[in-house]
Order: C-alpha cells, then sequence, then structure tokens
C-alpha cells in the first residue's frame, strides 16, 4: 500500500509541473501587449514600463518561468490588482463557501443518486426502474445552472419559502445558512445525483448476476436480503469511485451556481476577477481548483486500491 | 424480433468475396443504427435543431437584436408567442437564432477535437517515444477541472464565438488524444498491423491507413458526447458573462439576462433553457445510442 501511495504520488509530479506551466502561459495568451491590456487605455507609457518591470514581464520568457516556479514553491501567488491583498489570503477568504457548497451538494447527490440507483438496478426492467432511469437522463441533460434559476421562481420568488440569493456562514448563523444552502445545494445535487444513479444501477446489475448471488438464492434466502445484504455492499464498491469524480466534477459545477444564489465564493471570485482584469487572482483560483481536483482523484483512486486490493498490481 | 433472427441466419453463412462480406456487415450496421430507438428520436431532435438554425432567419417573427423599448417584459401571447426580455427583444426569436450559436460552437468544437485527437493520439499511439511527453501534457490539461479551464482559457483571450470555440477545443482535446491512442495501441499488435509492417509500409500510412479506420466508431460516438458538452459549456460561458458577447443571441446569454429579471419575467430563462435541454438531451441520446451500436464490446452482449 505504501509503495503504491508513493508511486501515485511521484506520478503526479510532472503533472503538477505541466498544469503550473500552463497557468502561468495563460498570461501570456492575452492577445497584444498583456500589460497594456490589464492597465487599460488610460495607462501612459511609463506607467506600462514600470507595470511591467513590477510583473517581471521585461524579463526573458524561461526566466520568467523559473521565477514563477520558484514563487509557487514558497506558497506566494502573486498580489491581487484589485483587491490589494496576497492572492493567497483572498483565495482564504472565499473558500469557505465554495467547500460548504460542494459538501452539501455532495450529500444531497448521494442521498438521491444511491438508493435510486440500487431500487432500479435490483428490479431491473420494472416500472420503478423505468421511471427512476427516464429521471436520471433528465438529470444529465438538464443543464445545472438553469435547474436553479427554475428552482428560484418556483419556491422563492412564487412560495415565497426561502431567500432567493445569498450567503451565511454556517459557523455563525446555522440556521439562515441552511435556508440560503437549501437551493444551492438541491440543484447543483440533482443533476449531479442522475450520474450516481445511473452507476449505481449498472454496479448493481453486474453484481447480482455474479455466481454467489445464485448461490444466495438457491439456498432459499429471501430475495430481499439477497439485494439488500448481499449485492448492495459490494455494488457500493464502484459507486465510492463514482462519488469521488462527482466530487470533482462539483468544484466546477460550484463556480456557476455560485453566480445564480450570489455566493461569495471562489466562483465570483474568479468571475469578478476576469471582469477587473485581475490575472493573479484568475491563476490562483484555476491553480486552487486544479490541485484540488487532483487530490481528490488521487484520494479516489488510493481509497478504491484499498477496498479493493487487486488495483494495486496493475 | 423475426428480423434478427434472419439476420443471424445470414451471417452464419460463410460469405462469397471479402468484398460481399465488408458490405454485407455494413448494410447489418446501417440496419442496427436504423432499429436503434435511441437514435431514432435524438437524431430526429437533433436534425430538427439543424434546420431550424438554417432557418432562423425565415420563421423568426422579429429580428432577434432589434429593440422594443415599448414591449419590455411581456408575458407570452399573441404578439411574442415566448414573451419579450427587458429591452422588449423577441425571446422566441432570440430562441431560434441562439441555436446557431450552441451548433456552430458544438460542431466546430467537435470537427477541431476529433481532428487533433486522431493526429496527436495516432503520434502517442505508434510513436512510443513522443508518448511520454505528449501524454503528460494531456494529462496536464485533464487536471483542471473542465470549466475552470475554459473560463481561464476566456479570460485570457476575451469574449468571442472563436475564442469560445478554441477554449473548448484545448479542454476536451485530451480525452479524445487519449481514446484514440489506447486504441491505436491495442491496435498496432494485431497480425494485419504486423503484416503490413513486414511488407514494409511506412509509420503514417500504417497509421492512418490500418489502425485510423479501427478508431472511427469510438471516434464518431466520442464527438457526439463533446459536441453535447461543448453545447451545455458555451451555455455556461454565456451564463457567466465570459462566453460569446452579450449583444450575439446565445441560449447561456439569454438565460443570462432573464437571471436579472426572474422576479417579473421567469420566460426571459425559461425558453432558452428548454431548448438547451432539448439539444442536450438529442445529443445524448444519439451517443448512447450510436455506442451501443458500434461499440463491439457491448455488442456482443
Amino acid at each position: 500500500m505504501t509503495t503504491y501511495l508513493l508511486r501515485r504520488l511521484l506520478a503526479l509530479l510532472p503533472v503538477m509541473l505541466v498544469v503550473v506551466t500552463i497557468v502561468f502561459f495563460l498570461i501570456h495568451l492575452i492577445p497584444g501587449d498583456p500589460v497594456a491590456v490589464i492597465l487599460g487605455p488610460e495607462a501612459d507609457a511609463r506607467q506600462i514600463e514600470d507595470a511591467r518591470r513590477v510583473l517581471g514581464l521585461d524579463r526573458p520568457l524561461p526566466e520568467q518561468l523559473l521565477r514563477f516556479y520558484a514563487r509557487l514553491l514558497r506558497g506566494d501567488l502573486g498580489r491581487s490588482y484589485f483587491l490589494d491583498r496576497p492572492v493567497t489570503t483572498a483565495l482564504w477568504e472565499r473558500a469557505e463557501p465554495t467547500l460548504v457548497l460542494m459538501a452539501s451538494a455532495l450529500f444531497v447527490a448521494v442521498l438521491i443518486g444511491v438508493p435510486s440507483g440500487i431500487v432500479a438496478g435490483a428490479h431491473q426492467g420494472s416500472g420503478w426502474d423505468r421511471a427512476l432511469m427516464t429521471l436520471a437522463l433528465l438529470g444529465v441533460c438538464v443543464p445545472g445552472f438553469w435547474l436553479s434559476l427554475n428552482f428560484v421562481y418556483l419556491f422563492s420568488v412564487r412560495l415565497g419559502w426561502l431567500p432567493v440569493a445569498g450567503y451565511a456562514s454556517v459557523f455563525q448563523d446555522p440556521v439562515a445558512a441552511l435556508r440560503y444552502m437549501l437551493l444551492p445545494a438541491v440543484s447543483l445535487g440533482f443533476s449531479q445525483s442522475a450520474l450516481i444513479a445511473r452507476i449505481a444501477r449498472s454496479c448493481m446489475i453486474e453484481v447480482l448476476r455474479q455466481d454467489y448471488i445464485r448461490t444466495a438464492r438457491a439456498k432459499g434466502l429471501a430475495e430481499r436480503s439477497v439485494v439488500y445484504l448481499h449485492a448492495f455492499r459490494n455494488a457500493l464498491v464502484p459507486v465510492v469511485t463514482v462519488i469521488g469524480i462527482t466530487m470533482a466534477i462539483l468544484i466546477g459545477g460550484a463556480v456557476v451556481t455560485e453566480i445564480v444564489f450570489n455566493i461569495p465564493g471562489l466562483g465570483r471570485l474568479i468571475i469578478s476577477a476576469i471582469l477587473r482584469r485581475d490575472y493573479p487572482v484568475v491563476q490562483g483560483v484555476v491553480l486552487l481548483t486544479a490541485a484540488v481536483y487532483m487530490l481528490i482523484n488521487l484520494v479516489v483512486d488510493v481509497v478504491y486500491a484499498f477496498i479493493d486490493p487487486r488495483i494495486r498490481y496493475v | 424480433m423475426s428480423d434478427g433472427v434472419a439476420v443471424d441466419q445470414r451471417a452464419a453463412v460463410p460469405a462469397a468475396s471479402p468484398e460481399a462480406a465488408a458490405a454485407g456487415a455494413r448494410a447489418r450496421l446501417v440496419r442496427r443504427i436504423l432499429r436503434n430507438p435511441s437514435i431514432l428520436i435524438g437524431g430526429s431532435v437533433f436534425l430538427l435543431l439543424v434546420l431550424v438554425a438554417l432557418t432562423a432567419d425565415v420563421l423568426s417573427p422579429y429580428n432577434p437584436t432589434r429593440l422594443y423599448p415599448d414591449q419590455r417584459l411581456k408575458p407570452p401571447g399573441a404578439r411574442n408567442l415566448l414573451g419579450t426580455d427587458e429591452f422588449g427583444r423577441d425571446i422566441a426569436s432570440l430562441v431560434l437564432h441562439g441555436s446557431r450559436v450552441s451548433l456552430l460552437v458544438g460542431g466546430v468544437t467537435m470537427v477541431l477535437t476529433s481532428l487533433g485527437g486522431v493526429v496527436i493520439g495516432l503520434v502517442a499511439g505508434y510513436y512510443r517515444r513522443l508518448d511520454l511527453v505528449i501524454m503528460r501534457v494531456m494529462d496536464g490539461l485533464m487536471a483542471f477541472p473542465a470549466i475552470l479551464l475554459a473560463i481561464a482559457l476566456m479570460a485570457a483571450r476575451g469574449p468571442g464565438v472563436w475564442n469560445v470555440i478554441i477554449s473548448l477545443s484545448v479542454v476536451y482535446l485530451p480525452r479524445t488524444a487519449m481514446l484514440i491512442r489506447s486504441t491505436a495501441l491495442s491496435v498496432r499488435e494485431l497480425d494485419y498491423v504486423l503484416a503490413a509492417q513486414a511488407l514494409g509500409r511506412g509509420g503514417p500510412a500504417i497509421a492512418f491507413r490500418h489502425i485510423l479506420p479501427n478508431c472511427l466508431g469510438p471516434l464518431l460516438v466520442q464527438g457526439t458526447f463533446i459536441f453535447a458538452y461543448a453545447v451545455l459549456a458555451e451555455a455556461i460561458l454565456g451564463f457567466l458573462g465570459v462566453g460569446v458577447p452579450p449583444y450575439v443571441p446565445s441560449w447561456g446569454n439569454v438565460i443570462a439576462s432573464g437571471k436579472n429579471v426572474i422576479r417579473e419575467a421567469f420566460w426571459v430563462s425559461a425558453f432558452p433553457g428548454v431548448a438547451l435541454t432539448l439539444a442536450g438531451l438529442s445529443l445524448n441520446l444519439l451517443g448512447d445510442g450510436l455506442r451501443d451500436t458500434l461499440d463491439p464490446r457491448l455488442r456482443t452482449e
């Protein structure tokens, strides 16, 4: 297990190098002169020259790249042009809402997805199966951000049950936090539950074909205990992976959901940074989300290898 | 069902010539595709969307970019079938024209990722020395959450249809490249490829003439799903305000403007969303159906 973990961590190094390099080159993808674009049309030649020196853009490209690597190794993501503070501080301030949103959406997705998939798979071809899978297909195809808007219209505007948008910290006002978070979590979680349900269903069908299930049936066990005691547990193994993948997808979904519900998280941070041409913040958010994304994928693989030892030797 | 039996019997009869066998296999594949309900439904809806995009100018009752200040936020009715937005623009005309941006972005992204993916995947699958470098770069691109990489690229390049297409192509290219590479890797060890090598065929000839045809099925399936992702991603970028410019009628842009008036006018965001869902549904059905008919691993079941 330790060798496997070490191997996976080592394999991550070149990928991280590529990721960091891509993020570095983002600023060089700006058409024309990046500094002129960042400072806007009012800047004169001297200001542009000064800014270029401050940003280090006057040095040769390889040197800039090496300086970028060195800065990152020190945990320095640069300074926000607009927010007047280090990018790391800005990220830290905005991480909580995004993490809370991701966690609650994951909770909703698992709560809906796993039982529906298991029931559909256990009764393959039945009316329940068809109804649930049609719903799941819709869940995959209905765009999450549009679904959120419809929920806002129905539950906030028409019924007035929940606030239209906003955010409260769970640590300060748990009740208000729940009221604000309910719609974002449900609309983001519902879209993801469809994927979980589809996978859970096919895992269940796969497991129910195994010999030991036939044995369980042959020795006269009730269908209920065959399905829910014998098959269910083994069907959950791949579902763990899907839950991990869902978590990774949720990062992107959370960014969009934050815009719908005005949640002051990383998604709103990157969008407002783009509008203000605050490129260090854009780079910081992208780098942070990519790091979290890679970390989740690593954890999923390790957990999977832990549950299913055959994986380690592949 | 009786047709299925007949097909099986025909398959059991030894074919007269390889050409006849290939033609028979092709005819059977076409029949299987036409009989698949997912492909039929998904394909029909998708064709309808293409027709709508092509004839949007004729179908639209109004010019979608023309503002009618005295007709602001009118609910669906006789004059405006799907209502108007905050500038008095006709929602029906906006939705009809929005299909153009969606299909353009989805289609061109599909073509670009397929072309790029084939070249990169075949090179990586055939020239083992380049494989290591290419795959690390692809891994790096895949290490970003897709929509965030697209947002970041749009942040650098600025709004515009072509920038959306290029960003999404970069985001989705690695998936196709890896698919082609793995297919190429499994095919290159087969006897007929070894035979071609023994006959003195060069690398590119083998890659394109002998390995590529085996990748076409998976490529088409993958391309259909990338089309669906790209349509959705384009709408998301538009909704976030970093996609095509706001004055271009696109579903994402209209939904974004509907968000601001959701208290007074739900129809502004509702109808483009329905169109977007329909497009996604048709492409997903088409992709599912194509996968079931074209993927040899699933066919044996």
